[in-house]
């Protein structure tokens, strides 16, 4: 990941986060709307980071899985049915409830993502038509079973869907505390900065565990042993074989953690953003994920800034929305929904072209391993 | 003979693939320090043989033993325990990782015993790379750990390559054609490292089908022929016709006979040649020569001295800076690959696996690759098997290509015969110009002959032949005209027969030509 992408990538969040304070700078202090807009960026782009890892462990390995969609979509399915089940039938705790759905939504992922491997390093079928079936797979299951347990008279939820855990909530950092206390030392006034601060840096618990994991996974990759030969049976496997290592296992595995990674990435839709399932309620996101993960150039920090840019993008819908009566009538084409909604679309079209560089994916990616 | 300083043995040892008996009841042995040549045309089974002592193929039958002790050896990991490294005909090595990266891989915690079973153990890669400076000091392997392996010559990947298997403690060293793509001076390299590890108790098992080599550099040769070995020679009692002819079956010419060139008008004309590399430096700077029918110009030169581009740049495979290409009189300067085969080029590339072949494609499929959207191979918009089959049996038969048939996908065959396919898809219609780039890198001395016999029958028909190899005895066996290239341009350019090769060496090495 070099610095000009980073740099595009400061840019495109710089002017969305500039045109709002435009707009919305009459209504509130300017460091308030940036820093609110920071924190919802962090915590939107959380299922594209997860997503964006996930393609990261199985395209280094040389799987090519785009089938993250799907296995995001059934984790956020099966994620919340479980917590809905230990909440509602076994009458469990909010937050256990919503652990235990957080590990079945994992679960879930690893799966499907072992099915994936299935088809695509054992019986070595064209990867993305294995991907495509997970997809496939997951809109028919998560469909059925979403009509069968809670529209259909005598499921077991009686028809209708219970009240269920709620969502995970945010974990308080005092760092507002601790920017008063310290200002309060120096005998000046900056609770602003200390809201802005604290804005930023609480998030809810999945959101803060895919900073956290963008971070051990950088390590992962590029400082163990695990991460080596992981990348190397994703650049030549008949290396990697000749040394010693096996390709089967080590691609098996990286396509596992990466399912589980989606799978977490699932659990934030339901579990986290919000306490409800919606067929197709990923739209899209694997997808995005996958794009995030090119333009990061198979890099954990490179994607996640390019999942922060579209979750800037999504951010910028969202405070647009809430400033709608702020917008300038000459900028009035803001005011719609799908203009602002096209946001990171177009950014994915534009970072896909490779205008800002040439993406080098791994020399073995998609590529079934034949001794 | 005695029995007990023999390292390794290998007994009756036999492997089938479908439609071929690879190996037949092969039995080969290894004394302790010594280099033993192991010879045979191409197919001939020497890859596969090797590949059961490395664990990457397990024999159908047969047994291994170390040091006289019976071993199983199925994995790369059994051989590696056992003390075998291997340098494998492809190299085996990652292009992006560093120099220390590719050698620590797979025995990342070697010297770290009780970390060894987490997989999540930190890669000590100082540690690392102060054990390939005191290998690289002791055998006088000069190399940096640092260096991203795909930036390297080839000369140095093979190094690292070396280096891998010693830092894995290896005392049986497999080399299997190591010198088909080493420059002459990288090759008296690795023979002052062989004698180097062997002095230092190392078994080398050294492969190659280099006659001189081998009597220059071996203690023992053994010859295999069609998966079976068919003699053994003291380098000190032999020479290269008797050995050539044992591993042929028949006599070989080892150099090609040729009458006088009758050469006519131009059909290559190149006039001020400019390209660029990927970093936008000039690699070929003002290169101007001409081809005339009937003729070969041979290009003389160290590799890397911008005839890869050249040559890539004659095809229409690199776009051309500045400069004019002439193809029997049209201007092909830029145009695409195909506009110029039409124009009646052949060409044999230097990498066959990468710009020859469609490695996944049935023999018979890449023996059309370059006519089969023409009669008789394609009928408007289909291919017309019955015509393309006919033609792969012809190639096979006219050209001897060894394969189990033409359906077997190209990444089956021997290096040598991958090679074949090549040069007979290539030859199979009428040209005006061959262009061939390392013809005969990797290939047998029966196959040698052949090609070699083919160019000169094609020059004698008025076809004109651009030669370049880096190996300077094709180039005087074959051309009429010489010419060397340095550091991107032509210095010099003479009639065949009016140089010494030493003159040669001089010009390749960079002394002016006046
Ligand atoms: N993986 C494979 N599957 C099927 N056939 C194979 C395979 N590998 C080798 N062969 C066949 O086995 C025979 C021996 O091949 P091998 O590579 O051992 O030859 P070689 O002596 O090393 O030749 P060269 O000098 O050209 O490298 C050839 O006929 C080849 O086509
Ligand atoms: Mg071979």
């Amino acid at each position: 990941m070099d610095w000009k992408r980073f740099g595009f990538i400061a840019l495109i969040i710089a002017v969305l986060f500039t045109i709002v304070v435009l707009i919305g700078g009459k209504s509130q202090p300017a460091i308030l709307i940036i820093s609110s807009m920071l924190g919802t960026t962090i915590a939107v782009a959380t299922p594209l980071t997860l997503g964006a890892l996930s393609g990261i462990y199985c395209e280094r390995s040389g799987v090519v899985n785009i089938g993250i969609e799907g296995m995001m979509l059934a984790a956020a399915f099966f994620g919340w049915l479980g917590a809905i089940y230990m909440s509602s039938i076994f009458g469990f705790q909010a937050l256990p409830s919503l652990l235990v759905g957080l590990l079945i939504a994992m679960l879930t992922g690893g799966l499907f993502a072992a099915l994936h491997a299935l088809l695509s390093v054992t019986f070595k079928v064209d990867q993305i038509i294995g991907g495509t079936v997970i997809n496939i797979l997951a809109v028919g299951v998560t469909g059925f079973l979403n009509r069968q347990l809670f529209f259909e008279k005598g499921s077991i939820f009686g028809g209708q869907v219970p009240h269920g855990p709620g969502t995970f909530t945010t974990i308080y950092i005092p760092i507002d505390k601790a920017v008063n206390g310290l200002c309060g030392l120096l005998g000046s006034d900056c609770s602003v900065a200390a809201k802005a601060a604290s804005d930023v840096l609480s998030q809810k618990p999945i959101a803060m565990a895919a900073v956290l994991l963008v971070v051990v996974s950088h390590y992962i990759l590029f400082n163990t042993r695990w991460g080596l030969r992981t990348r190397a049976v994703g650049e030549h496997p008949k290396a990697a074989d000749t040394v010693g290592i096996n390709v089967t296992f080590m691609r098996y595995a990286n396509v596992i953690i990466g399912g589980a990674l989606a799978g977490l990435g699932g659990a934030y839709m339901t579990l986290e953003s919000i306490a409800s399932f919606e067929p197709l309620m990923t739209n899209g996101r694997g997808f995005i994920a996958l794009a995030a993960m090119i333009f990061g150039n198979w890099t954990p920090f490179g994607a996640w800034s390019a999942a922060l840019v579209f979750g800037a993008s999504q951010a910028f819908q969202i405070k647009l929305q809430l400033f709608r009566e702020l917008i300038p009538a000459q900028w009035s084409f803001l005011q719609n929904a799908y203009v602002v909604g096209m946001v990171p679309y177009l950014l994915t079209m534009l970072i896909l072209t490779g205008i800002i560089g040439k993406n080098i994916p791994p020399a073995a990616d998609g590529v079934a391993y034949e001794k | 003979m005695t029995e007990n300083n023999l390292v390794l043995q290998a007994k009756g040892i036999t492997k089938k693939f479908p439609g071929v008996l690879a190996n037949d009841h092969v039995d080969f042995d290894l004394r302790a320090g010594e280099i033993h040549a192991l010879l045979g045309e191409n197919g001939a089974g020497k890859s596969t043989l090797m590949n059961i002592l490395y664990g990457l193929y397990n024999q159908d039958e047969g047994e291994i033993f170390i040091n006289g002790k019976p071993i199983n050896i199925s994995t790369p990991n059994d051989a590696i325990g056992h003390g075998i490294g291997m340098v494998h005909q492809h190299f085996m090595l990652i292009p992006v990782f560093t120099v220390a990266e590719n050698i620590m891989l797979g025995a990342e915690t070697l010297h770290r015993e009780k970390e060894a079973k987490s997989p999540l153990v930190k890669l000590d890669r100082r540690e690392v790379a102060q054990r390939i400076k005191e290998l690289s000091q002791q055998y006088g392997l000069d190399i940096n750990p640092n260096a991203i392996v795909g930036e390297l010559p080839v000369g140095i990947q093979q190094r690292v390559e070396i280096i891998k298997a010693l830092y894995r403690n290896a005392n049986i060293l497999i080399l299997d054609e190591p010198s088909a793509v080493l420059t002459p001076q990288e090759v008296e390299d690795l023979f002052r490292i062989m004698r180097e590890l062997t002095r230092r108790g190392v078994s080398i098992i050294f492969i190659t089908h280099k006659l001189k080599e081998v009597l220059a550099v071996t203690d023992r040769i053994t010859v295999m022929r069609s998966g079976r070995v068919v003699g053994s020679a003291d380098p000190k009692q032999t020479n290269q016709q008797e050995l050539a002819s044992m591993m042929v079956g028949r006599e070989v010419l080892l150099r090609v006979k040729k009458e006088a060139s009758n050469p006519g008008e131009d059909v290559l004309q190149v006039d001020n040649l400019h390209v660029r590399d990927l970093r936008n430096l000039d690699v070929v700077s003002g290169v101007s020569f001409d081809v005339r029918k009937g003729e070969v110009l041979g290009i003389a030169g160290v590799q890397g001295n911008g005839q890869t581009e050249l040559v890539e740049a004659l095809t229409g495979l690199r776009p051309t800076k500045e400069g004019r290409v002439t193809l029997a009189g049209k201007d092909v300067t830029g145009k695409p690959p195909r506009t110029i085969t039409e124009a009646g080029l052949a060409h044999i590339p230097e990498d066959r696996q990468r710009h020859g072949l469609v490695l996944s494609y049935p023999v018979a499929d890449n023996m059309i690759l370059n006519t089969y959207y023409l009669s008789p191979f394609a009928k408007g918009i289909t291919i017309q098997q019955k015509a393309v089959d006919d033609q792969a049996q012809r190639l096979i038969k006219n050209f001897d290509v060894r394969t189990p048939s033409a359906y077997v996908t190209a990444s089956k065959l021997s290096g040598g015969n991958q090679q074949k396919v090549i040069v007979a898809r290539e030859l199979s219609r009428k040209i005006n110009l061959l262009i061939a780039n390392q013809p005969t890198r990797g290939l047998d001395v029966g196959s040698i002959e052949y090609i070699h016999k083919e160019i000169i029958s094609l020059r004698d028909q008025g076809v004109g032949v651009l030669l370049v190899s880096a190996e300077l005895d094709e180039i005087m066996a074959l051309s009429d005209r010489i010419a060397v290239m340095y550091r991107g341009k032509v210095v010099a350019i003479v009639a065949a027969d009016k140089v010494s090769r030493d003159q040669l060496g001089l010009w390749m090495a960079g002394s002016n030509p006046d």
